[in-house]
Parts: structure tokens; C-alpha cells; sequence
């Protein structure tokens, strides 16, 4: 086993375990050289695959490199680097630890050439990203670590099951690509489509990463759902379902966020709208849809990080979270501001931004297959996009009203990071071909054509004029804390409010009816299992020996018979 | 010449040992004598298992009397497996016992405790390796007599009732193996395994010969703690001293379990067994029942170590599933688990003890905040807890794979669905045990409570290292696991 052999997100793993002991003048060094490190391991390492060793007859094929695990290897790692140096006076070294380990299992995710280190390094990366969430340290986060463990826990279980049956039908263990028409595959899948919130999976994200810490959720953003996306164009590419899928988790992800009112929950929900893109992508399936996945991933993970610092920055500064306690913060954070809209114009896939020169191909491509209604779904969703997390994200926290808040601009460190990954948006989008030339396959596409910019100005001027329009409308949503009442108080006018009450009153029934069986079940299991049930309880000598008689009879009656 | 007596010397050792062990009437010299004692045999039952392993199955007929008249020892790749990881345990177990007994037995006891501890490795080892059914009955005596004594040595006053009830259990389930081998004696005239095996076809249709069958399973799965005749287990391991729980739970029972292949495979012969009741789907329903049973009541248990007891529960539910499956594969995985639960157990045990001996308890909520206090002890807590639950890189993922395995060469689809589902109940009763330790803050800071001594520390690391070890390394478990199933269902060796 030679040094190249070596997954280099060990180096990640490995390094983290060492920040708990290292001083606090040498941890921060650590915390940069690192990713670093691995970066430069990454970028050196020649294609080709290795058997590093074999276990129960498998060659375990710890790496293998070629351009697109390459590529997501280098943005995993990258994000390190960013995500540490945002997080450098975060006190819970615990947090940076484990968002080490998560992200260092993220880029053996990316160079796994066998199912078994795939696994491995996927319940790592469910594990590291619970303790993330669990740094928080707050009631709320540890509910929903919990709640988030439980999904990946599954999520892994459907794996698991999965590569068994593939191993017993096949035989081998190897990681390429599959089609889901058995039983194996279909459940491999499934496994990686609830990493990457799929529905009916969809909600877990919004749910957990609003509860990590500032600089928790910046890292929490990145790796889970982009490690699903990479397996999914490593394994499933061309999967029609995905196209559906993917649909369903933009038009999810849009809807979701325009609802919402906590900043960072908005740019969750953003995070499934974005990957549904990057999954309708890799259904479409060819290679100029794959491209666009694998550089829509790239984009999405930095322009993503970027408004997460800029949100972390504020949350960090004044403790508020929610859009309605924010606003006109641009008088005093004004750098944060700035940032905070570069990501946001990148994400809306403006012309000179990343997210232009990613997010466009995966428009030709599916314009090239004449898939005209996907067009026109993607195009519409597009114009979503620019809603909520393009202008009401920086609106409602940097503009709007004054909420009267003067805070200062965070520290240098936090600034560095996002001027950093500002550059990373402009740059890629003023120069693609950088990004281009890391892409698995042959890029044959200009994204600056007068057509396409004309395009994505026209939607984004119109979707903007729109916001504007009904603002009053969006401001609405704001004067309520978001729960389910929302849908009674604004989606239901006078007319349909019988209806709606009665099938209010019927869905509440059959909840109760739910809950009570659940509570049923629970208090069963509880009763017959819990310290004092009959499971559990000490049986005297004499019941025992009951017992052990009545059995005997059992098996002497079966043998006579 | 000494290398001929290899078998003989494996019992008479650790017995000679016993009574001198006795007299030594020192604590520290007890202790370094079973220690010594323990690494003897240890070094005989692997050099042993490498024997079989080159030189395949050898017998040795105690004092030259003739095989089906004088008692003859067998050595094959099943026993000489089972008594390594006996042995191996024992040896891992004794350096670790200075200071835990030092802390949980008062001192005019320890010696005694050192002799009973000689005398059960003894009766462990003896129910192994011998040929001959009725000295099984004897060893098993030797081996249980002692561990009532061992455990009723348990500082908690519960541990005299658990004792007695396993007492009264143990000996039930004894003499019901007794009256067994008692009427295949009156049907055949011979106690010799090997021979017994050769005359029962011709008289297995009688009713004597049925009766013995039904009263020995049922025997033996009481000693083997098959669900739902476990009932004896919980408190017994809960209650006793931290290291007799640690030695017990990794060899007591998975002796049993080896005579149970012994006697349904190669006695009774598996046509037999497997015709003359439904014992498949028998024990395929008890093992699922008490994976999963075993498993719930552990999540809701409070005390840590009457957690893991349940979880052995469990533990022994697949053990005896891969023997439902009656298959090569199926042996294999029940064989492979029994040396990795061994190891498992045997470390997620010490760490327990290690946790009693700095803080006097193993409830969960005594144990908030202690992976700040004895972060080494809880690190291994946490690896060997992984294994349990089946995570990869771990022997229990090992396992895991070859008892799927086994049952979908079987088509038995749903089982393997139930047997990955039941793995998430493990993942709830150690995260519990992780949550207190790691996520809850201590109560008081004023108690200072240190690491566990590096005495201790060492053993729990030996067999949290080896748990990773095999995860990864597996040829030599696998090898012999493969080549004594292959053995029992009389295909090559």
C-alpha cells in the first residue's frame, strides 16, 4: 500500500482528530493547512484506481481518480478550507472536529471505487454531521439531531440492504454505473436519494440545518446532499425518474422557502430547490446534462456557503434569526451585505456569476433533448429561484425597513471567508473555462451567447419587478410566526373556509386517530418491554421453572407427534 | 513428547491450578498465579488450533484406555476454535482483574475467587474439548457450580437471588442434559460421542431416544440462554463482579452454544434433528423473537449492564438464527458471531467495569458527562458499541454480512430485512449510553473522577483493538469458522 493508495480525506479525518489537543495557537494553523493539504494530495494524484486490500474476497478500491470525483474531491476540500477559516473563533473545537471528519468522509465519498468504502464513508459523514448539529448545544438542536440521525440512519439501512442484495446477485462489489431494475440497485438508490432530500425525504433539511450553530450550517450545506448528487451521476446517470424527482424537489424547495421566515430555514429549503436542478440534470443524462450537474454542484456548493456565511455573520453578530426582527442592516455590515448579495445574484443564475455558467447547461441540455415542458418548468423555476432566495433573502435582512440593529461587520477572519468565496463567484462566472476544463466530459457550450443573457436578464428583470409588485403580499407572511395556521389564515378566504373546515376537522381526526395508535403502540411496547413489563421484569424461581416445563412438554409433544 | 499430551494438558493445568491457587493464600500471588495460569492455557489452545488447522482433527484417549471404554478428548476446528476464544478471553480478562476485584470483592475472598475462576475455566474448557457426553455433563457441572459461586460473590445484595435463581436454572437445565445422555446410554450402551453418533441411526425411531433429544435441547438452550428460557441471564450478569460478567458473557453461554452443534450435528446427526421435530423454524422464531424482544427491553433499561445482558440476549438470537438456517453459510456466520460477540462483549463488559470502578455504578443516569472524565474507557465503549450495532470496519459488520448472506442463499427475504431493522434497536440502547456520556453534563464537578487505571485500560484496548482488527483482518476466524461448519454438516474435512 503506497502513500497515493491512501483515501486523501484521511488527511481530514486523521488531522481532525488532532485539533482537540493541539494549543490554541496552533489549532488555527491546523484548521487552514488541512484542507490545504488535501487539496494539493487531490490535485497531484494521477487517474487510475488501485486495489488498496481486500476483505472477505473484495477488492476494496479505496481510490479512484478520475475528473469527476477529482473535481467534487477538490470543491469538498475547498469548502474546508472556507468553512474553517469562517469558523476560526468558533469556541466548540468539538464542532470543527467533526465538521472535519464529515467533510475528509465527503472527499472519500467522491474517490470511493467500491460500495463498501462508499458506505463506510457515508454513515461517517451521517455521523460527523450529527455531532455538527449537535454542537449547537441547544434544546432545539439536539431534537433535531436526533430527528436528522434517525433519517440517515434509515437512509443508510436502505443502502445497506441494497449493496447486500448486490453483492449476492453480482457478486462484486465495484461502483459504477447501474440502472435501478432490481431489487439491489432500486434500493441503493433509494439509500442516496434520501441523502440527497428527495421526497418524500425532503424535509429533514429544513428541518435541521437552521438549528446548527453560525458556522455549523455553512458546513452542514455542503457535503451531504453534493455527496448524493455525485453518487447519483457516478451510479445513476440517465435514471428517467430522477427528472421527476428532481422537479418535484425545485418546485418543493421554492414553495417551502417563499413561505418561510427564518433566514437560514429560507436558504435551506433553497438547498433542495437547488439540487432538484442538479437531479433533474442527471436524469436528462447526457453528457452535456451531467456536465451541468457536476458544475452545478461545484457552483451551487460555494455561491450556497457564501449566503450562509452572510446569514452566520448576522446571526453571529445580533442573535436574530428571523426576517421580521431584521432589516436595513446595510448601513452597518456593509461588506457582509455586499457578499450576501454577490451569493444571492449568483444563485439566481445572473449573467457573470456562477450559477450562470452552471445552471444554463442544464437548461440547453434538457432544450436539446426537446423537452420542452422540463423547459419550461426549469425556466419557471428559475424565476423562483430569483424570488426567494435572490431578492428576499438580502432584501428582507440587509434592506427593508430599519430595524434599527447597528451591527459591525463580523470578524476579519469571517470576512476574509466570504470575500474569498465572492471571488470564487465572480471569477467562475466571468472566466468558465476554468471550471469547464475540471468537467468529466468535453464541454461543448458558450454561456455567453446574446441569446442566453438576454434570457436570464429578461426572466430576472421581470421575476424582480414581480417581487416588487407584491411585496405587500410577501411582507404578509412576515407578521406571522410560519406554521401550519398559515395555510388557514392565507390560503383560505371566506368562501372555501367551510370546506377547509371540514376537512381540517376530518385530517385532525384521522392525525389523533394516528397519534393515538402510535401512542398505542408505544405504551404497548412500554407495558411489555420497559423496566417494569413483563419482558423485563425478574421472574420469580418458580415461574421460571414454569416455564422451562411448559416447554419441555412443547418439544416432548412435537417429537411424539 | 510433552506436544502428544497437548489436549490432556489443557484441562489438567488450569484443575491442578485451582486448589494450589488455593493455598497460596496471598491476594497478589493468586492473582499472578491464574494470571500465569491463564496464559498458559492460552499458548496451549493456540498452539492446539494451529495443530488442527494444519494437521486437521486428532483424538488423545485419557490415560491409554481405549477409545468407547476410557474417555477420549477430540480435538477438531470447531472445539479447538472454541477453546481458544475461551481461552483467549480468560487471558485478557485476568490482567484487568487485579484492580476491579481489588475495588468489588472484600478481601478475605479474592483468593477464593481466583480457585473458583481456575475452576470454571476448567469446566469451560473441559465441556469443549472432550468426546465423551457424560464428562460433558461433568465439566458443565465443574464450570457451573463455580460460576454461581463467582457471581454470588457480586457486592450488590441482588447478586445472592440472581446466583440462586441461576443456580436453580443451571442445574434444571443440567440435569435435563443429564437424563438425555442418561437414555441414549440405556438405548446404546455407549457414552463416546463418536460412537454414539454410529449406533443412534439404528435405534432413533424409539421413544426413549426422542425423549432424550426433547430433554436435551431443551436443556441446553436454557443454558444458552435462548429466548424466552433467558430469564436467569439479566440479573446474573447485571449483579455479578464486573469480571466474571466480562468472562462469562464472552465464553459461558458460547459453550453451551457448542454443544449444541456438537449434539444435533455430529451426535444426533442433522437428518435426525431436523426431521423428528420442526427445530428449524423453532428456533428460527425463537431466535427472531429474542433478537428482537431482547433488544426493545434493553433500550428502556436503566442500568448499563443489565442493558448489555439483554443485548447478549439478542446477540444470541443470531447466533442461533444462522444455526435455524441449517447451511455451510448459516454455521459459518453462527460460528464467526460467537467469536466476535465474544470480543464485542467482552470489551463493552470491561469498560462497564472500568466505569464501576471510578464512579461505584453503571446506571446511565450516574454516568452523565463521564467522556470528559474517562474519555479512554468511553472512546473504547464507543468502537466496540459500533461493532455491536454492525458498523463496517468492525467484526460485527463481519457478522452482519455473512449471517444476510447465509439467509438470502436461503431466499428467506424477510428475515434479512428483520435482521438490518433489529440492528437499529441497537443503534438506540448504545446511543443512550453514548448520549449520557458525551451530550449530558455531570452533576457534580466536585467528585473528581479520574481515568480508569492503565491496567485495566490495556485489556479494554486489547479486545477494542481486536474488534477492529478482525473487522478488517477476518482469515482467521473466517478460515476455521468455514472449515467447522463444513465439518458439522459433513461435507470435506
Amino acid at each position: 500500500m503506497t502513500i497515493s493508495s491512501l483515501p486523501p480525506g484521511l488527511i481530514l479525518v486523521f488531522g481532525a482528530l488532532l485539533l482537540p489537543v493541539a494549543g490554541s495557537l496552533i489549532r488555527p494553523l491546523l484548521v487552514l493547512a488541512l484542507p490545504l493539504l488535501t487539496i494539493w494530495q487531490v490535485w497531484h494524484m494521477p487517474d487510475g484506481s488501485s486495489a488498496a486490500l481486500v476483505i472477505m474476497g473484495h477488492d476494496i478500491i479505496a481510490v479512484r481518480v478520475d475528473a469527476l470525483s477529482r473535481l467534487f474531491a477538490i470543491i469538498f476540500s475547498l469548502m474546508a478550507f472556507a468553512g474553517g477559516l469562517f469558523a476560526l473563533n468558533q469556541k466548540r473545537t468539538l464542532e470543527l472536529v467533526a465538521a472535519f471528519t464529515y467533510a475528509g468522509s465527503a472527499v472519500g465519498v467522491a474517490f470511493a471505487g467500491d460500495l463498501i468504502t462508499l458506505f463506510v464513508f457515508w454513515e461517517i459523514m451521517a455521523l460527523g454531521s450529527t455531532i455538527v448539529l449537535l454542537s449547537a448545544d441547544t434544546p432545539q438542536a439536539s431534537k433535531a439531531a436526533m430527528r436528522y440521525f434517525v433519517v440517515h440512519m434509515f437512509g443508510g439501512a436502505l443502502m445497506l440492504t441494497g449493496i447486500f442484495l448486490f453483492v449476492f446477485d453480482t457478486g462484486g462489489v465495484a461502483f459504477s454505473a447501474m440502472k435501478p431494475d432490481t431489487a439491489a440497485t432500486a434500493l441503493i438508490l433509494a439509500g442516496v436519494l434520501v441523502n440527497a432530500a428527495a421526497p418524500p425525504f425532503s424535509s429533514w433539511l429544513g428541518d435541521a440545518y437552521p438549528e446548527a450553530s453560525w458556522s455549523g450550517t455553512v458546513f452542514l450545506s455542503a457535503f451531504t446532499t453534493k455527496a448524493a448528487v455525485y453518487v447519483l451521476i457516478r451510479g445513476f446517470p440517465g435514471t428517467e425518474i430522477l427528472i421527476f424527482v428532481g422537479v418535484f424537489m425545485i418546485f418543493y424547495g421554492i414553495t417551502m422557502a417563499l413561505l418561510e421566515n427564518d433566514m437560514r430555514r429560507i436558504l435551506a429549503y433553497s438547498i433542495v430547490n437547488q439540487v432538484g436542478f442538479m437531479v433533474t440534470g442527471i436524469g436528462i443524462g447526457t453528457e452535456m446534462a451531467l456536465n451541468g450537474a457536476a458544475a452545478h454542484a461545484f457552483a451551487h456548493i460555494i455561491y450556497k456557503a457564501l449566503l450562509l456565511m452572510s446569514a452566520g455573520s448576522v446571526l453571529y453578530m445580533t442573535g436574530k434569526r428571523k426576517c421580521t426582527d431584521l432589516g436595513g442592516l446595510f448601513q452597518s455590515m456593509p461588506l457582509t451585505t455586499l457578499c450576501g448579495t454577490i451569493g444571492a445574484l449568483a444563485i439566481s443564475a445572473f449573467p457573470w456569476t456562477s450559477g450562470f455558467v452552471s445552471k444554463s447547461m442544464i437548461n440547453q441540455a434538457a432544450a436539446n433533448e426537446h423537452l420542452a415542458l422540463l423547459w419550461f418548468c426549469l425556466m419557471a423555476a428559475s424565476a423562483g429561484v430569483f424570488l426567494h432566495a435572490g431578492i428576499k433573502f438580502p432584501w428582507f435582512v440587509f434592506f427593508q425597513k430599519d430595524s434599527g440593529l447597528r451591527p459591525k461587520d463580523p470578524p476579519w477572519n469571517m470576512r476574509l471567508a466570504m470575500i474569498l468565496f465572492s471571488a470564487f463567484c465572480i471569477g467562475i462566472g466571468v472566466w468558465p473555462e476554468y471550471l469547464y476544463a475540471l468537467l468529466p466530459y468535453a464541454v461543448d457550450y458558450e454561456p455567453y451567447t446574446d441569446a442566453h443573457v438576454l434570457n436570464a436578464m429578461q426572466l430576472l428583470l421581470f421575476a424582480g419587478l414581480a417581487f416588487f409588485i407584491m411585496l405587500p403580499m410577501m411582507k404578509r407572511t412576515l407578521t406571522i410566526s410560519l406554521d401550519t395556521d398559515w395555510f388557514y389564515r392565507r390560503l383560505a378566504p371566506a368562501i372555501i373556509n367551510r370546506l377547509a373546515t371540514v376537512i381540517g376537522n376530518a385530517d385532525q381526526a384521522i392525525r389523533q386517530r394516528f397519534m393515538g395508535a402510535l401512542n398505542g403502540v408505544v405504551n404497548y411496547v412500554w407495558q411489555h418491554h420497559g423496566p417494569e413489563g413483563s419482558m423485563a421484569r425478574t421472574w420469580t424461581t418458580g415461574n421460571m421453572v414454569l416455564l422451562v416445563t411448559i416447554f419441555l412438554c412443547v418439544y416432548l409433544v412435537f417429537s411424539f407427534i | 513428547m510433552i506436544a502428544a499430551h497437548l489436549p490432556a494438558l489443557q484441562i489438567a493445568v488450569p484443575l491442578i491450578a485451582a486448589p494450589i491457587c488455593l493455598l497460596l493464600r496471598r491476594e497478589n500471588l493468586s492473582w499472578a498465579w491464574a494470571t500465569f495460569i491463564s496464559w498458559v492455557v492460552f499458548a496451549l489452545a493456540w498452539v492446539m488450533l494451529e495443530k488442527t488447522l494444519t494437521g486437521g482433527a486428532f483424538n488423545y484417549e485419557l490415560g491409554g484406555w481405549e477409545a468407547p471404554y476410557g474417555i477420549e478428548y477430540r480435538v477438531d476446528a470447531l472445539n479447538a476454535f472454541i477453546l481458544l476464544i475461551v481461552a483467549a478471553i480468560g487471558a485478557v480478562v485476568m490482567p484487568y482483574a487485579r484492580a476491579s476485584v481489588a475495588r468489588e470483592i472484600p478481601e478475605h475472598k479474592r483468593g477464593l475467587f481466583y480457585t473458583a475462576y481456575l475452576l470454571c475455566l476448567t469446566g469451560l474448557l473441559g465441556i469443549t474439548i472432550t468426546g465423551d457426553a457424560f464428562n460433558v455433563f461433568v465439566f458443565l457441572e465443574i464450570s457451573s457450580l463455580s460460576s454461581y459461586a463467582l457471581i454470588a460473590l457480586g457486592r450488590d445484595p441482588k447478586a445472592l437471588t440472581a446466583a440462586f435463581q441461576y443456580l436453580i436454572m443451571g442445574t434444571i437445565g443440567a440435569t435435563f442434559i443429564l437424563i438425555g445422555i442418561g437414555l441414549m446410554y440405556q438405548m446404546t450402551g455407549t457414552l463416546n460421542m463418536a460412537d454414539l453418533a454410529k449406533r443412534l441411526p439404528a435405534v432413533e425411531d424409539t421413544r426413549p431416544v426422542l425423549a432424550a433429544f426433547a430433554f436435551f435441547i431443551v436443556g441446553v438452550c436454557l443454558k444458552l440462554a435462548l429466548f424466552p428460557l433467558h430469564l436467569w441471564l439479566p440479573n446474573a450478569y447485571a449483579y455479578a463482579p464486573s469480571v466474571v460478567t466480562a468472562f462469562l458473557a464472552a465464553t459461558a453461554t458460547k459453550v453451551s452454544i457448542y454443544v449444541l452443534y456438537r449434539f444435533v450435528f455430529t451426535i444426533f446427526g442433522q437428518s435426525f434433528s431436523f426431521d423428528v421435530i420442526p427445530l428449524e423454524s423453532i428456533l428460527l422464531v425463537l431466535s427472531l423473537a429474542g433478537i428482537f424482544a431482547a433488544s426493545i427491553v434493553a433500550i428502556f433499561q436503566t442500568n448499563v449492564k443489565r442493558l448489555l445482558a439483554y443485548s447478549s440476549v439478542a446477540q444470541i438470537g443470531y447466533i442461533m438464527l444462522g444455526v435455524a438456517l441449517v447451511s455451510v453459510a448459516g454455521l459459518t456466520a453462527s460460528i464467526l458471531h460467537i467469536f466476535n460477540h465474544a470480543i464485542m462483549k467482552g470489551a463493552l463488559f470491561l469498560c462497564m467495569g472500568a466505569v464501576y470502578y471510578q464512579i461505584g455504578s453503571v446506571k446511565i443516569e450516574d454516568m452523565n458527562g463521564i467522556g470528559k472524565k474517562m474519555p479512554f474507557t468511553m472512546f473504547a465503549f464507543v468502537i466496540a458499541g459500533l461493532g455491536l450495532i454492525g458498523v463496517p470496519l468492525t467484526v460485527g459488520f463481519i457478522s452482519k454480512w455473512y449471517l444476510i448472506t447465509a439467509v438470502l442463499e436461503k431466499g428467506w427475504w424477510p428475515v434479512a430485512v428483520l435482521i438490518l431493522l433489529s440492528s437499529l434497536l441497537a443503534v438506540i440502547y448504545i446511543w443512550r449510553v453514548v448520549e449520557a456520556a458525551y451530550f449530558k453534563a455531570g452533576d457534580s464537578d466536585d467528585v473528581v473522577v479520574k481515568e480508569a487505571p492503565v491496567s485495566m485500560l490495556i485489556p479494554i484496548y486489547v479486545l477494542t483493538g481486536a474488534s477492529v482488527y478482525f473487522g478488517i483482518e477476518t482469515s482467521l476466524p473466517l478460515g476455521t469458522a468455514a472449515e467447522a461448519a463444513k465439518q458439522l454438516m459433513g461435507i470435506g474435512g
